[in-house]
């Protein structure tokens, strides 16, 4: 079995492309099934979130499954696929591995050693888990993922020192605001982000907080989790004038805030300058508002810009980071690959276990006459054979178990002993999971 | 005479290695560069207001008689004025950015002829002082203004652009340059109103007419006006950020034409004869 993960990311891909492949965090079930329903695939996971969007499978046939996903990942947003082909990278086997725990342990982040990445990676897991596309190399890949993430978090300096997009905002605030303490934020929609942003710039003096949401409930409900106000979705652009700093992150298809109305509102301010900092993608602002004089708006991308300076610790404390990764990948590689010579050892082990037995069984009830020493002398003259039979072709089945080739021996083993299928839930596979903590 | 040449010499040489000290501090983002350029600007105020007393005990006059002692002044005011707002606002990147400034009317000054002026008896006035000294004070605050006006513009244009130097985190925060702007020009202003009244009860005790359509006094008005709409400007209709910088600087500029352009291009009775050597 072979993981493959197809996909785009902030590296590869603009916030204008990014945001045409997203997936609806609410509704994963279909793009999930529909996955699954791709031939190659056995198990399926996918991770979007603004920075990237990652197809995760599990499969047989890793060259013909990485086509397939990439078509998929095309179909399913009705674009043409030459349109987003060059924005997309696909990895196989340990280069999958890599991937994916350098995503999780925010390897690959726009802000290197963020935390959300890790909780957005979770949520992708339980949808999968959820709707039961994810079987058990995803859930042992994924796993093994979150305990390289938070290894690394715990031995590396990579996180420390809190930068991320939020942070970085709320650096950026103080270039144009100087104190934060007589000044408003609106928050509009809700994300993790968001609120993340919201809390550091609340607990960096902002005094006075909105909250704007489709859903008033959810509004008031963060409105009091942050000691703010609640303001009704439809008008919270009578209340943009009030605030200072807006962080806005909805799930709207379309800009919710345009270049006129952000115009009046500016001019409703005495042009008091505005920061404006759109966490969504699809993009909540157009970006044209960033041309009034006053307004500053920066999306997603602009935010990276920011830290990059902020970075160069860190970029020290990755170095370590990843010899970790290339250290569990080769642990968890090792497991994969286990996976399926293990099976077959033990297939075609208990296949000639049952052949001597029988024979045996037949020998002696032709055989009456025969002592108790003859019976045992020609019991462990059978085992000999099985095992010198076998001596070999295990021995060249574990020695080849970490190459390519080694597929093709137990390809071959398999066919030639015509040897059953392994199945995932076979006990012996299933102890080979280390307990999670 | 030669003793005050000689500590306006000194003195520039002073200003030249505070400048040089700003620079280095900002270009290296070492502290203690910017902390001994400050003290030795402060060393250097110190000996600039010795030379203009020794040149004021000299000649006998207020020493703005002249173009040399005027550059003199203009520079003196505006370290002056910049050490006080350091007080307030604790900004080295606003040092780098005057001290240049005052080194270029210091040098321009020391390019100017130094003997001086012979005696005019309109000149010895109690008026005389007090309008100079207003005035320059007033071109001190405005400097300064504009200088913010020019940091203002860049760390705008790199919050915008959100293309960052290492400039980006030397400048203070925009707020900080705005307010500097606005607090400038509410001591600028009444500096510089004060000084055109005050001119022009000199005039009438020296001429017998209060305004004569002077270049100097007509290009006077002209800065004024613009200070006046700037003024205008932000506490009426809002104006602040960009818009108060550029108008800073183009204010600045006016000012600027006002102090040297008259006397080069236009003549009047602003104009220091002295500037040819005559």
């Amino acid at each position: 079995m072979h993981i493959v993960i197809v996909g785009l990311s902030h590296k590869t891909a603009p916030v204008e492309v990014r945001e045409r492949l997203a997936f609806a965090p609410t509704a994963m079930e279909r793009p999930l099934r529909q996955l699954l329903d791709l031939p190659p695939l056995a198990e399926g996971l996918i991770v979007s979130t603004c920075n990237r969007v990652e197809l995760c499978a599990a499969t047989k046939e890793p060259d013909s499954a990485v086509a397939a996903m990439r078509r998929f990942l095309a179909d399913y947003h009705d674009i043409a696929l030459e349109e987003i082909d060059p924005h997309l990278y696909d990895y196989q086997g340990e280069d999958a591995i890599r991937h994916l725990f350098r995503v999780a342990a925010s390897l690959d982040s726009m802000v290197l050693g963020e935390p959300q990445i890790l909780g957005q990676i979770k949520t992708a897991y339980g949808y999968a888990v959820e709707f039961k596309t994810a079987g058990l190399i995803l859930n042992r890949f994924l796993h093994k993922a979150f305990s390289v993430a938070k290894r690394i978090r715990t031995e590396t300096g990579i996180a420390s020192n809190a930068v991320s997009v939020s942070f970085a905002a709320v650096e950026l605030a103080r270039k144009i605001f100087d104190k934060l303490d007589d000044k408003g934020v609106m928050i509009i929609g809700a994300g993790e982000m968001c609120e993340l942003a919201a809390k550091h710039f609340i607990s960096n003096g902002v005094t006075k907080t909105l909250v704007t949401n489709r859903t008033f409930e959810r509004a008031e409900k963060l409105a009091a989790e942050f000691n703010g106000r609640a303001v009704p979705f439809e008008q919270f652009t009578d209340h943009l004038a009030e605030v200072d700093i807006v962080l806005t992150s909805t799930g709207a298809p379309n800009f919710i805030l345009g270049h006129r109305q952000m115009e009046e509102i500016i001019r409703r301010r005495k042009h008091k300058p505005m920061f404006l900092i759109d966490i969504a993608v699809p993009r909540d602002i157009d970006p044209k508002v960033n041309d009034i004089d006053n307004a500053y708006l920066y999306d997603v991308d602009d935010l990276q810009e920011v830290v990059q300076a902020n970075l160069k610790e860190r970029k020290k404390e990755a170095g370590k980071a990843e010899a970790i990764v290339d250290q569990e990948i080769g642990q968890f590689y090792q497991w994969l690959a286990n996976l399926d010579v293990k099976p077959t050892i033990i297939a075609l082990r208990s296949h000639l276990e049952k052949i001597r037995e029988q024979e045996l069984e037949r020998t002696f009830s032709n055989l009456k006459d025969l002592t108790d020493k003859q019976k045992k002398g020609i019991e462990a003259m059978a085992s000999a054979m099985v095992n010198k039979i076998l001596h070999k072709p295990i021995a060249m089945l574990k020695r080849t178990q970490d190459e390519t080739s080694g597929e093709d021996y137990v390809d071959a083993v398999r066919s030639l002993f015509d040897l059953p299928a392994p199945s995932f839930e076979d006990k012996d596979i299933r102890t080979l999971d280390e307990p999670e903590q | 005479m030669i003793v005050d040449v000689l500590l306006f010499k000194i003195t520039l040489l002073i200003y030249f290695v505070a400048t040089i000290c700003y620079l280095v501090g900002v270009i290296t983002r070492k502290e203690q560069f910017n902390r001994s350029a400050k003290w030795i600007l402060i060393g250097g105020f110190v000996l600039h207001c010795i030379t203009l007393k020794v040149r004021w005990l000299t000649t006998g006059i207020t020493p703005v008689a002249s173009l040399h002692e005027s550059l003199s002044f203009f520079a003196w005011s505006l370290i002056g004025i910049y050490l006080l707002f350091d007080l307030r606002y604790r900004t080295p990147m606003l040092g780098a950015f005057i001290s240049p400034l005052a080194l270029a009317l210091m040098i321009l000054g020391a390019a100017a002829p130094k003997k001086a002026p012979a005696v005019n008896p309109m000149l010895d006035s109690w008026w005389f002082p007090i309008h100079v000294t207003l005035a320059f004070l007033g071109y001190g605050v405005f400097a300064i203004a504009a200088m913010a006006g020019i940091m203002y513009l860049l760390q705008e244009r790199m919050v915008k652009s959100k293309k960052f130097s290492g400039l980006f985190y030397r400048l203070p925060s925009l707020d900080t340059l705005d307010s500097m702007n606005y607090k400038c020009l509410t001591f600028g202003f009444p500096l510089m109103t004060m000084g055109i009244i005050s001119g022009a009860i000199w005039a009438n005790s020296a001429w017998g007419g209060y305004w004569r359509w002077d270049p100097k006094e007509t290009w006077a008005l002209i800065t004024w006006f613009l200070y006046a709409a700037l003024l205008h400007g932000r506490l009426s209709i809002g104006w602040r950020g960009r818009r108060a910088a550029i108008f800073a600087i183009i204010g600045f500029c006016c000012l600027l034409f006002t102090f040297f352009g008259v006397n080069l291009f236009l003549s009047g009775e602003h104009t220091f004869r002295s500037f040819t050597g005559e």
